[in-house]
């Protein structure tokens, strides 16, 4: 009898999905997520004005490649539709999506906060502010195929990403909460800052609705040499976010506890913050702001694997590149050849979807 | 070559922005050795432990771990040789158990790498070591309070640490589980030559479990030593303001200590409310 009530008593109430077991890598759920990628991006290639069907897609890709798999039985549009929009559009969401869904990631962790996303620190309002100055008044310059609202939104973001970590630190130590709190004022200061701008600039008037699709988001890939700038840099912090998945583990215990088991928290710190705006300011500078998805992925991704970075970080950019390709096709399909605003796919596609696992997983977010 | 101590501090001062803090503090403890730090709240017992911890720098005096300097030490060689067990752990997310006491291993795993046979298995020795192998996949927040101060102890036993602080172990537990938590610490003192020094508020279970205790004071050490010249009316009257009665516990010999008859004031004054009530 007591035996029994033990074994029943072992049983949690409601696992997530994934609970058990040490795997770092869970090969499941990452294939699945792979494949919802992939799917993701063939149907984003596929649709638009001009439907493109998955063999001409082949094809095309083949021939570009010098492979060819028949006669050429397309249009030369097609072809230029293919390389030089759909797909450098498709890769330039997807890559979008991986950096502020792993920069989500990363400030949740480090900030030890559920509402923390992306732009907390700073970005948003550094690169807002900085866009909004350059659509007013500065000449549509270019630098490997980014115009001068790119460059600005990049380093402005940037920059108040600095400002922000040099008010956190207080005697050569930055604490989360600070930067939290140090994010949150540099935010709202520069937001009004921006706001007075408009007000202040003469003409401004005619601007303004190319200020404010800029600030509401949505993917511009213009010319496809920006990806070549944007992916790298991408990438990369992907990879080195993955490495901060143990410090940010250790952070879950606390400031305290985490430097008692081991970790050098003002390096990992300055690491994560600095790698979080990278990746921010990198999204930021081809697709404006988009909000809501880096708050939601690593929610949504967090009830599938758990909490261990480790599996969170990667799972979460995958989910993150699937999500906004498929919310970046609805939002220049459905009310073609006009595009409404990414930002209400990604809510409409995220907000659903974590609602529905939040209330599966029963009264847990994983949070408390 | 003498043996040198687990931990040694020298002339240590510490202040805290407000003035409150340690002074003068001089204080060796041997390998091998299991010491109660006691002292009313705020004597400084925590910032104590956070100075032997490296997670604070005294402003004057040395600590040095081992014969070498604490402060030189990185702090990943720290946690690979110090442990502390905190008060208490809230996640702001939920782990398992097994996600916790991993955690112990951070200052082991390399960046890139997953966790490596060998640290799975300290994982599991840790587990086994409190009695909670069986509850690896278990939630972290889901369990009692007794259950989540043994995992903490798994994860800080994870660290391999030489030297094993703990912050009031036993504060919010039951009295069945604060006997067994300090039954696994003297276990794990006298078993595997840990070297333990815990913060505690309980005199008599100080006494029972510990070999030597240190009483501090509004920051300094009042007393240092076995049980028996440590628990003494005069010193506890002195740090603690109340009059106690000690005796000898009557199977081990230890001293054991209660409120003195002066607590009568106390009754007395319950006595005379009862009285005035007017039901009565």
């Amino acid at each position: 009898m007591r035996q029994h009530s033990r074994s029943a008593h072992e049983i949690p109430p409601c696992p997530p999905l994934i609970k058990e077991g040490w795997g770092d890598f869970l090969p499941g759920i990452y294939v699945a997520l792979s494949v919802l990628l992939l799917l993701a991006l063939l149907i984003g290639i596929m649709q638009g004005a001009v439907t493109l069907s998955p063999v001409t897609i082949l094809k095309i890709l083949f021939r570009s490649a010098g492979i060819s798999l028949g006669p050429v039985t397309w249009q030369g549009a097609d072809e230029t539709i293919l390389l030089e929009i759909r797909l450098p559009r498709v890769l330039g969401a997807a890559l979008v999506g991986a950096a502020l869904a792993t920069a989500g990631v990363l400030f949740q962790g480090l900030l030890r906060n559920p509402l923390a996303d992306p732009y907390i620190i700073g970005t948003s309002a550094g690169a807002g502010f900085a866009a909004t100055v350059a659509i007013l008044m500065l000449p549509p310059a270019s630098i490997l195929g980014f115009g001068s609202v790119a460059l600005s939104a990049f380093v402005g973001g940037l920059l108040a990403v600095l400002l922000v970590y040099r008010l956190a630190r207080v005697d050569g130590r930055c604490s989360p909460v600070t930067l939290l709190l140090a994010g949150v004022v540099v935010n709202a200061v520069l937001g009004y800052l921006g706001s007075l701008s408009i007000v202040l600039f003469e003409g401004s008037e005619f601007r303004l609705r190319q200020v404010f699709t800029w600030l509401m988001g949505g993917i511009a890939v213009n010319d496809p040499r920006q990806l070549l700038a944007v992916g790298p840099i991408i990438v990369v912090g992907i990879i080195v976010a993955y490495g901060c998945g143990v410090s940010l583990n250790a952070l879950t215990v606390g400031e305290e506890g985490a430097r008692a088991l081991g970790v050098d928290l003002d390096r990992e710190a300055r690491r994560i913050v600095m790698l979080g705006a990278m990746l921010t300011g990198a999204a930021v500078s081809i697709s404006g702001l988009i909000g809501f998805l880096g708050l939601v992925v690593p929610h949504i991704l967090r009830l599938l694997v758990g909490s261990d970075h480790r599996r969170l970080l990667p799972a979460s950019a995958l989910g993150g590149a699937a999500l906004l390709v498929l919310a970046d096709t609805a939002a220049r399909s459905i009310a073609a050849p006009a595009e409404l605003p990414v930002g209400i796919f990604t809510a409409l596609l995220g907000g659903p979807l974590f609602l529905f696992l939040l209330r599966r997983n029963g009264k847990e977010s994983g949070w408390r | 070559m003498a043996v040198r101590p687990a931990i040694r501090l020298d002339g240590v001062h510490f202040t805290y922005p407000s003035g409150f803090g340690l002074a003068g503090i001089d204080l060796c403890i041997e390998r091998g050795e299991r010491v109660a730090i006691l002292g009313p709240n705020g004597s400084g017992k925590t910032t104590l432990l956070k100075l032997m911890l490296g997670l604070l720098h005294p402003g004057q005096g040395t600590i040095s771990f081992e014969g070498s300097d604490l402060g030189g030490m990185s702090r990943m060689a720290v946690a690979r040789a110090i442990a502390m067990v905190p008060q208490e752990l809230l996640l702001p997310y939920d782990l398992t158990v097994r996600e916790v006491v991993l955690l112990g291993r951070t200052s082991y795993l390399s960046r890139y790498r997953g966790p490596a046979d060998e640290d799975l298995e300290v994982v599991r020795a840790a587990m086994a070591a409190v009695d909670l192998l069986s509850s690896g996949g278990r939630p972290y927040n889901e369990l009692s309070g007794g259950e989540r101060q043994r995992v903490i102890l798994a994860m800080a036993l994870a660290q391999q640490p030489r030297l094993l602080l703990l912050d009031e172990p036993i504060r919010s537990l039951d009295l069945n589980h604060q006997i067994r938590m300090l039954s696994l610490i003297r276990e794990l003192n006298v078993k595997r030559g840990l070297t333990v020094l815990s913060s505690m508020h309980d005199l008599n279970l100080s006494s029972l479990y510990f070999d030597r205790l240190v009483l501090l004071s509004s920051g300094r050490i009042v007393a240092d030593g076995p049980p028996g010249e440590v628990i003494r009316p005069d010193t506890i009257h002195e740090v603690f303001g109340v009059s106690v009665l000690v005796a000898r516990h009557p199977g081990l010999g230890i001293p054991w200590m209660t409120l003195a008859p002066d607590a009568r004031d106390l009754l007395s004054t319950r006595e005379d409310a009862s009285e005035a009530h007017p039901y009565r």
